[in-house]
Parts: C-alpha cells; structure tokens; sequence
C-alpha cells in the first residue's frame, strides 16, 4: 500500500492585490469578476523565479520541518510542470542536483495541468507499490503567470503562481486508494499556449483584441472558458461518480470533497450539481487563486492544518489536455 | 419549454442590465455588461434549468436570445 507522508507548499513573495488590478484595468469592473471566481489575491512569481526554483523551495519546506523526514531517503523525485526551465534537460534532474539528492535515484517531469497531482500519486503510488521506489518526492511548481499576455485581465485574476511537495511512501497519513484517469485530447485547443515548442517553434509576435477587450496571442495562454466550463460540467461528475464506484463507497460516506480549485463559480456549480454539502466541500482559493497542479496539495496541506481533513477524501483534478482524474484518500 | 420564461432565466444572469432591456430580439453579445464569465453562467443556467449541456460555440453561434433559445430546444 501506498501512502502520503508529508504535504509543503511554497508560494513566491509577490502579492498582487485584487486593488492593484483595478488600478490596472479601470474600465474593467475587477471586484465584480474576483468576487465571482473567488480570487482577492494570488502570488505571482519573480521574473527571474521559475518553477524549478519553487519547487525545490517546497520541496526544503518539507525536510525542514520534518525529522522523520530524510533527504537520504529519497529515492525517486517526479515534477509536474508546465513551465519548465528548459526545453532540455528534465527539470527533476536539476532538482535532484540543487536538492543534493542521491544520485541512485530515478527523476522526470510530467507535462499536465490542474489534473497533474491526481496523474503524479498515481505514478507514485505505482512505483512504491511495484517495489520500485520506497520514498517519492513527488512535485508540483507552476508559473502560468509567464504564461499570461499582460492585458489578459480575466486569466491574470484567476491564475496564481505555486509550488508543493508531497511524499509518498510505504506509510503515512493518507492511504492513495483507486484511481479513475481520462483524456480528451479533442480539447486541446481550448487550452493552449501554441508558440514556443516544435509545431510553432517561433513567436508569432501578434496579438488580437476580441469583443471584450481580450488578448489572443499564439505566444501566450489561451483559455476558452465557455468550453472549458461544458467540458468540467460533462465530466467531472461521471469522475466523481466512477472514483466512487472504483472505491466501492456511496457518496454519502465521503468527509471531503478536494476537487482542482479552479475557480469558486465553477466550483459551486459542480457542488450543487453533485448535491455535496457545503461543509464536506472544500475551497480555498481566495488567497492564491487557481494555482493548476497546485491547487489540490495546497487545499490538502490547509485542510490538514484546519483539522478537517479526515475520513474518506475524494480528489478531482481536471483541465488542461483535456485531461481529469479521481481518486480516493483515506486518512488515517 | 417557454420562451419567455428561457428569457427571463437569461436576463436573471445579469446584474447591471435591467431585465426590460430584455426580449427575445436581443443581440445579447451587444449589451455592455456581456462577458465571458456570463457566458459561464448561461451554460450553468441552461444546464440547471432545462437539463442540457451548452457549448461555447452554441454561444457563439447565436446571435439572438431566441435564437440561443431554439439551440436549447433543439439539445433537449
């Protein structure tokens, strides 16, 4: 069995305030739209600040703290990252230097977004069950904000830049029970940053304005929001419903919900729809926003130190790919 | 399914705009307070009311609230 040992998250030291937006786009009505995603503030990291930089900053949080805890004892690191430092090489290889890690270790990133953190204890709950490793270091780091056009107003309220750090081992407090995975890569466009890797390898250095006053730009993130929201309003209840079946467990008989915090209207709708209550519905996004593959271990780590992270846990993550997944924790 | 009810739903979506600005003739993209987190709000509408699943390009396709409206019946 496969459990989760210790949660960290870390989150660059810029604020930007939900003010400092307004003063930015005055003719936009920015408290209106953040009350409604639920977003007063998120961090945005330094322009010399990337993911990697996070991620080991997450991942020293986690040694620090704890004793039981032994950089030695690593013996696999996986990053899940959208913004990699390099094309080449793997991020999780320079993590393993700067971290001074073991060198008998496996380490490689993953490319998936705010489904990323379901896909990675899925990874380690495989290697740890399969004997292949006893102690993974799975992380997560994003920078979407590199990601963002400076004018796109809607994503720069929503998207918040993070990075955690969770270990997976062969005890814990969390047991990782049945995963559910899927993908839809028919969705691919509707979330997209097109420029920069092989198919488009030079910027297109345009930019168009749309109704609402909107950059796209294939140089920059592109998110269809009606789609995406269809997309999560499809899906994500067969996930809940298929993680459930896969756990043998009724509904009723999960403490807490921790879905992607992709942003409070969405959230709520997918609450009311699935008829969870409110108070085994988690959401904490008004302090960093949607963080991507963050989002769940921060809600995780908070919901622990709130002292209402117990019982049955049932994770969702979906987005970008399009790409989801579910699983159950059950806590110790 | 009514239309005038779908537009009374529809107008419920809008916080600024007043709800006599409302009928089916609407061009609804045209009105100030339109945005994209509306749109999300008409697809929740839609799905909590009459039990369909919109597409972004359902949206984008229809010019009119009626003509939202008949897509909608159309889904059903």
């Amino acid at each position: 069995m496969a459990y989760i040992k210790a949660i960290s998250y870390y989150l660059p030291s810029r604020v930007v305030s939900n003010e400092e937006l307004v003063a930015e786009f005055p003719e936009w009505t920015v408290d209106k739209i953040a009350s409604k995603v639920g977003v007063d503030e998120r961090h945005v990291a330094a322009s010399d600040e990337t993911a990697t930089d996070m991620a080991i900053k997450a991942a020293e949080k986690l040694f620090e703290g704890r004793s039981d805890i032994q950089k030695e004892s690593v013996d696999f690191v996986i990053l899940c990252t959208q913004s990699p430092d390099y094309i080449l090489p793997t991020s999780a290889c320079i993590v393993q230097s700067r971290l001074g890690l073991r060198t008998d270790i496996g380490a490689f990133d993953f490319n998936l977004g705010c489904s990323g953190y379901v896909y990675g204890l899925a990874i380690a709950k495989g290697l740890v069950v399969g004997g292949i490793a006893r102690c993974v270091l799975l992380l997560t780091a994003e920078t979407y904000n590199k990601h963002l056009h400076p004018r796109d107003k809607g994503n720069r309220t929503i998207f918040g830049d993070a990075a955690t750090a969770t270990i997976i081992s062969n005890e814990g407090f969390a047991e990782i029970k049945d995963f559910v995975l899927g993908t839809d890569g028919t969705g691919a466009e509707n979330l997209i940053v097109k420029s920069g890797a092989m198919r488009f390898p030079n910027r297109s250095e345009e930019v168009s304005f749309d109704e609402n006053g909107n950059p796209h730009s294939a140089d920059y993130l592109y998110m269809n929001g009606a789609e995406i929201f269809s997309f999560t309003q499809q899906n994500v209840p067969k996930v809940v419903k298929e993680t459930l079946l896969k756990n043998n467990i009724e509904q009723d008989d999960i403490d807490l919900y921790v879905f992607h915090q992709a942003n409070k209207y969405m959230l709520n709708f997918l609450r009311k729809k699935l008829k969870i209550a409110e108070d085994k519905f988690f959401v904490n996004m008004a302090k960093v926003g949607n963080t991507v593959s963050n989002s769940i271990p921060i809600a995780l780590c908070d919901a622990k130190q709130q002292g209402v992270l117990r019982g049955n846990v049932l994770l969702s993550g979906f987005g970008v790919g399009y790409s989801w997944g579910g699983v159950m924790l059950h806590i110790k | 399914m009514e239309l005038n009810q779908f537009v009374e739903n529809f107008a419920a979506q809008f916080d600024d705009t007043d709800a006599s600005v409302f009928t089916p003739e609407t061009k609804f993209r045209e009105l100030d307070e339109w945005s994209s987190l509306i749109a999300l709000s008409i697809i929740a509408m839609v799905d909590e009311e009459y039990d369909v699943v919109l597409k972004g390009d359902d949206i984008r396709s229809a010019v009119t609230i009626q003509e939202l409206f008949e897509r909608v019946v159309a889904l059903k």
